[in-house]
């Protein structure tokens, strides 16, 4: 990604990206919430900030919407500094965890409040509230109550809030947390179809990866205050760039091994349990005798009768863990490493149970090998 | 025979309240009542008539030191409203933990004495030989000592001071229940200080003001020992002239009707005040 300085010093026809940050950081006392963040997010994507309770993202968004200021870097939308710009002044609107729409007025008011403080007339803001319910899909609820209406509706009701004053970047906090599972699966959805309808720059903080893999184009994955990797959530999930990432987005078997060999890409593994595995895993920066976390989705297991073969091995079925299309084994191999398995979706291997030998088998490019943390 | 047993518990949860109501507030009501409508033709002997409410409008001095009283009262409800918001707002909204705690403390301090003995606080510092007067001539910025007792702005400062707790309690615990994000969002949306103010903390703190207006109006209303002690003479609250009848004048039945119309009143004002700021009784008292 090209520095966001040297864009604007050499070219000034170039258009900015809506939301720009540049190292970022965030103090609280001793404590850094949020440390050297960069990252650009062009005009009309969803960027998603995804990361672990506590990580920082909640910082950081209440820094971009300005009740947080950065203690150092920059931060520019449009390609204008908001530092030291209050939030009533920024072009950035934000949806609240818990909503916040305003229980003493009604829908229409609410929607118009934004509109009432820039002075708009009330005729015009009555037919620009209109036009917005209208584009989230809840025309002619502009009298009724708060509590009138479901979750979802408020959802909507706090979506349009913001875009009829057409920011420039809508923030999302967690939005969909207070949400049914149902109801969660379908707003994710219709916040990407409204994302794309209104053609506004979303950036979105979440700990569901799940969230953050259906709707962004870009996700950052947060931890600790700093971005592990930015990226589609394509690599993020096939490709991940270090071993928090490749534990915290998606499902993996984490098996800690230590390298036995080293030829080129392909590494020889032996877990501490004593199996032995083959990973490819190009520029890797492996040694022999270096301790490794290796990590192995569920899904790239293949269940099978063959006997040979690289990474086979022969196992046992410890639990058979039924979710309707989700479901899974936990499968035991001779030297009793634990490996869970997805079950093909085919419906092959519906009928295993606790007990069955079966064989497994994975592809040494489907396995990712990071160095050890800490130990 | 669950239910009998449950009826039966019912009841005797209820008496109290019951025996509240009617020994202490509905009986001596219609004690006071038929007391009030009796007319004094000769010693001992009366008659049915409302010349004790004929006689309060006929009299300026009653109806002049009722309406004054009224205003004032109003007036003081107000001037509490304006100081106590900010440190309900304070107290509520900018403070976390101990100073919270702290904060709410220093305001029921005061309350732990007796109103007798506060009152006396204010004289002593009022007076014309009191700490504001030698103060005030110490530093050379009058020549005389200063009589600060004994106006209507001294019976202001003692209802003021006396009723404000009864306003910052019912505040705070509204203020308290205003969720934070709800005032971020409106800064988010380009609100300013003022709108948020008057469109989001206002609305939402308005069962919390109804209610503490309303205590406070009452007790001012019904104040005796301030306004005596801190207006002196010429006070002319009306409790002091409900006190002349009964006390003094040994006039029961003019007492009895002053009493009424002083009910009258409130109950008339509190409407009003309800009606004006949209809320209902039910509502406000249910919710702070």
């Amino acid at each position: 990604m090209m520095p966001f300085f040297t864009l604007r010093g050499c070219n000034l026809s170039v258009s900015y990206p809506d939301l720009a940050c540049s190292d970022l950081t965030k103090d609280f006392d001793a404590f850094r919430a949020v440390d050297r963040v960069s990252f650009e997010v062009p005009q009309g994507s969803f960027f998603s900030i995804l990361g672990p309770s506590g990580c920082g993202k909640t910082t950081l968004l209440r820094m971009i919407a300005g009740f947080q200021s950065p203690t150092s870097g920059d931060l520019r939308i449009k390609g204008k500094s908001m530092i030291g710009v209050p939030p009533n002044k920024r072009p950035v609107s934000m949806v609240f965890q818990h909503l916040a729409l305003f229980p003493t007025m009604n829908i229409g008011d609410n929607v118009g409040f934004g509109l009432r403080q820039r002075g708009v007339a009330k005729s015009e803001i009555k037919t620009r509230v209109a036009k917005v319910l209208e584009r989230v899909g809840l025309p002619d609820v502009s009298q009724r109550r708060i509590d009138q209406i479901s979750g979802g509706q408020k959802q909507r009701v706090a979506i349009a809030r913001c875009m009829v004053l057409e920011p420039d970047v809508l923030l999302l906090d967690e939005p969909l947390g207070a949400l049914d599972l149902k109801l969660r699966e379908h707003m994710k959805v219709e916040l990407k179809s409204l994302q794309s309808a209104f053609n506004t720059t979303f950036v979105y903080i979440t700990h569901d990866q799940s969230e953050a893999l259906v709707m962004s184009d870009n996700i950052a994955v947060m931890n600790k205050g700093r971005f592990e990797q930015i990226g589609t959530p394509h690599d993020v999930y096939h490709a991940p760039s270090t071993a928090f990432v490749a534990g915290f987005v998606g499902d993996a078997n984490v098996i800690n091994a230590k390298v036995s060999a080293v030829n080129g890409a392909m590494l020889t593994l032996t877990s501490n349990a004593g199996t032995e595995m083959k990973i490819d895993a190009p520029a890797n920066g492996l040694s022999v005798g270096q301790c490794a976390q290796v990590f192995l989705r569920p899904e790239a297991i293949e269940l099978g009768t063959a006997t040979d073969g690289v990474n086979v091995s022969r196992g046992e079925v410890a639990s058979v863990l039924f979710n309707g299309a989700n479901s899974s084994v936990t499968v035991k191999d001779q030297s009793g490493d634990l490996l869970k398995v997805a079950l093909p979706q085919t419906g092959s291997f519906a009928n295993l149970r606790t007990g069955d030998s079966v064989f497994t088998r994975w592809d040494p490019k489907q396995a990712r090998c990071y160095p050890a943390s800490g130990t | 025979m669950t239910s009998d047993t449950s009826r039966l518990g019912f009841y005797l949860l209820l008496a109290p309240i019951l025996l509240w109501l009617v020994v202490l507030i509905i009986l001596p009501h219609v004690g006071l009542f038929i007391v009030s409508i009796s007319e004094k033709i000769g010693p001992r002997e009366y008659e049915t008539g409302f010349a004790n409410y004929a006689a309060f409008f006929n009299e300026p001095l009653y109806w002049r030191t009722f309406a004054r009283t009224a205003i004032m009262s109003i007036l003081a409800t107000a001037l509490t409203l304006i100081l106590g918001f900010p440190i309900a707002y304070y107290i509520a909204k900018l403070t976390r933990g101990r100073t919270k705690t702290t904060l709410f403390l220093m305001c029921m301090i005061p309350f732990w004495v007796s109103e007798l003995v506060r009152t006396f606080g204010w004289m002593i510092l009022l007076r014309e030989t009191g700490v504001i007067s030698n103060a005030l001539q110490y530093l050379g910025l009058v020549n005389g000592p200063v009589e600060m007792l004994y106006n209507d702005a001294a019976i202001m400062v003692g209802l003021v001071y006396t009723s404000i707790l009864f306003m910052v309690v019912p505040l705070v615990t509204t203020l308290d229940s205003l969720d934070d994000s709800l005032i971020e969002a409106g800064y988010d949306l380009g609100g300013t200080s003022t709108s948020i103010m008057r469109e989001i903390v206002i609305p939402h703190a308005m069962p919390g003001i109804v209610s503490g207006c309303i205590v406070v109006f009452m007790l001012s209303l019904g104040n005796y020992l301030t306004p005596i002690l801190l207006g002196g003479k010429d006070s002319l609250w009306f409790t002091g002239m409900i006190y002349t009848q009964f006390i003094t004048r040994f006039n029961w039945e003019l007492g009895s009707a002053f009493g009424f119309l002083l009910l009258a009143l409130s109950s008339l004002v509190v409407f009003a005040g309800l009606k004006l700021s949209r809320q209902s009784l039910t509502e406000t008292m249910g919710r702070a």
